[in-house]
This record gives C-alpha cells, sequence and structure tokens, in this order.
C-alpha cells in the first residue's frame, strides 16, 4: 500500500522545486528586460537576430519548465510542436506568397 | 490538452501571419512607431511573466495538496491576468483616441484582431481561474486536483508564450 502511494505521488511531483521556478522567472524577467534595452539602444545589425534569440529562448524555457514538457511524455512534446511547426508553415507560405506572387 | 494547444498555434499562427503582412499598411491613422507605449507594454508584458510564476507555483502547491497555498497562487495568478487585461483595454483605450480605429487602415485591423484575441483568451483564463477557486474550496473535485490545476495551468502558460511572441514581433521590431 504503502509503495503503491509512493508511486502515485511521484507521478504528479515531476518537475522542478519551487526555488527552480523562481529561479527560470527571475532568468525570464532578466531577458525581458534585455529585450526592452533594444528599443532604447542601438544594437546595429545584432538587433533582429538578438530579439528573435531571446523571443525563442523565452519560449522554449516557458514551454520546457512552467509547462513541465521537459520532463512530460514525449507525445505531447510531438502533439505540441507538430501545431507549432504547422503554424510556422503557415506564416512562412502566407508571407512567401505576398512576396512573390503578390506584391 | 496539448492537441488543443496545438490548434491554438495554428489560430494564433494566422493571426500574426496577417498582421505582418498587414503592419505597413498604414493609409491612413497614425503609424505604429506613433502610438506604441513600449514602456507600459514593458510593465503589462512582465506582469503577464510572473503570472505564468504564480501559476506554476500553484499547480507545484496542489501537488503537495496544500488547498490554501494553491487557491492564494490561483487568485495572484488571476489578479495578475485581469491587470493585464485591464492594461490592454487601456492601451486600445488611448489608441482609439489618438484616432486607430478597428477600420482605419489594415495595420490597425490586424493590430486589433491580433491583440484582441489575445486578451480574450487572458480573460477566458482569469475566468477558469477563479472558477478552479470556486470548485476547490467547495471541494468539488472529486478526482486528482492537482491535475485538474495542472491542465489549467497549461492553458495560461500557453496564452503567455503566445505574448511572448506578439510583444517582440509586434511592439519591439519595427515595421
Amino acid at each position: 500500500m504503502t509503495t503503491e502511494t509512493e508511486t502515485h505521488e511521484d507521478t504528479h511531483e515531476h518537475g522542478m522545486s519551487d526555488a527552480g521556478y523562481i529561479k527560470i522567472a527571475v532568468i525570464l524577467a532578466l531577458i525581458t528586460a534585455l529585450e526592452v534595452s533594444t528599443y532604447y539602444v542601438d544594437f546595429g545589425p545584432l538587433f533582429m537576430p538578438a530579439l528573435l534569440i531571446m523571443m525563442v529562448v523565452k519560449f522554449v524555457m516557458v514551454v520546457s519548465y512552467f509547462m513541465h514538457l521537459k520532463f512530460d511524455s514525449k507525445m505531447f512534446s510531438f502533439l505540441f510542436y507538430t501545431g507549432l511547426g504547422l503554424a510556422l508553415f503557415v506564416y512562412i507560405t502566407a508571407l512567401a506568397t505576398f512576396k512573390f506572387f503578390i506584391a | 490538452m496539448w492537441l488543443f494547444l496545438g490548434s491554438e498555434c495554428l489560430l494564433f499562427g494566422g493571426l500574426i501571419s496577417t498582421y505582418m503582412l498587414y503592419r505597413g499598411r498604414v493609409q491612413n491613422g497614425p503609424h505604429p512607431s506613433q502610438i506604441y507605449d513600449i514602456p507600459f507594454t514593458s510593465v503589462s508584458s512582465f506582469v503577464l511573466l510572473m503570472s505564468s510564476l504564480t501559476m506554476v507555483l500553484a499547480v507545484s502547491s496542489a501537488q503537495r495538496k496544500d488547498d490554501t497555498r494553491t487557491n492564494l497562487w490561483l487568485l495572484i495568478t488571476g489578479l495578475l491576468g485581469a491587470s493585464f487585461v485591464g492594461g490592454q483595454v487601456y492601451e486600445f483605450t488611448t489608441f482609439y483616441r489618438e484616432g486607430l480605429g478597428f477600420t482605419t487602415s489594415l495595420f490597425s485591423s490586424s493590430f486589433y484582431s491580433l491583440t484582441g484575441f489575445h486578451g480574450v483568451h487572458v480573460s477566458i483564463g482569469v475566468i477558469m481561474l477563479m472558477s478552479l477557486r470556486a470548485i476547490i474550496k467547495k471541494n468539488k473535485i472529486t478526482g486528482d486536483k492537482s491535475e485538474v490545476v495542472e491542465l489549467i495551468g497549461l492553458y495560461w502558460h500557453f496564452v503567455d508564450i503566445v505574448w511572448i511572441i506578439i510583444f517582440t514581433l509586434v511592439y519591439l521590431i519595427p515595421s
């Protein structure tokens, strides 16, 4: 009985400790501050790549740690990233269509 | 829930694509760079980001079967979400007063559609959070509470990651 209870508890205690979540939130806040600084400071040609990289890093951190995708079944990752991949496909196709065929 | 979130990616993918195509089409009314208030939107973004932290702390408390803390974190998350929506209402009102109506230009239509849809998602999230608090308080969840809290949490974090993209592509990258 004890073993069953422990196993049940373990399945729900995936993820990180509260302190770990707070560390992730601090990192996310710092990246956001850095993002906002690009509006005021001239980063030259690094402006666009830096913003996009920071956006992707924040996205992946929230999905991996706060949404527990890093610790969950691979099937969930497949479902979510398939939707995301299709969304990117829609975005790129729409932009390419307007750029090359309509404009 | 993950399948639903995957389909939501497609919805917002379409809306973001539309905005990216039309953000330079300003026939009438103010241009994006003339009306965006970056300091204000940065604070709103920070508020929503921190609501993700409080949400994950609610999930963590629920996993420890600590109903008091779960309810507290859910309340704080809901309040932060409501603050974000309040900020968006203020922003829309300001933009409208500055001459940016929904049909003023292709830019304004795509901007209001994208950010408005996101705002509706946050509002639905706040309603879900408050309903969840009430259900937990009345002890009406028969199964595992932490699973229900985690499902609502997934939706809430999704709303946050969509804003991470919107904040960069819409507000920080100039058209």
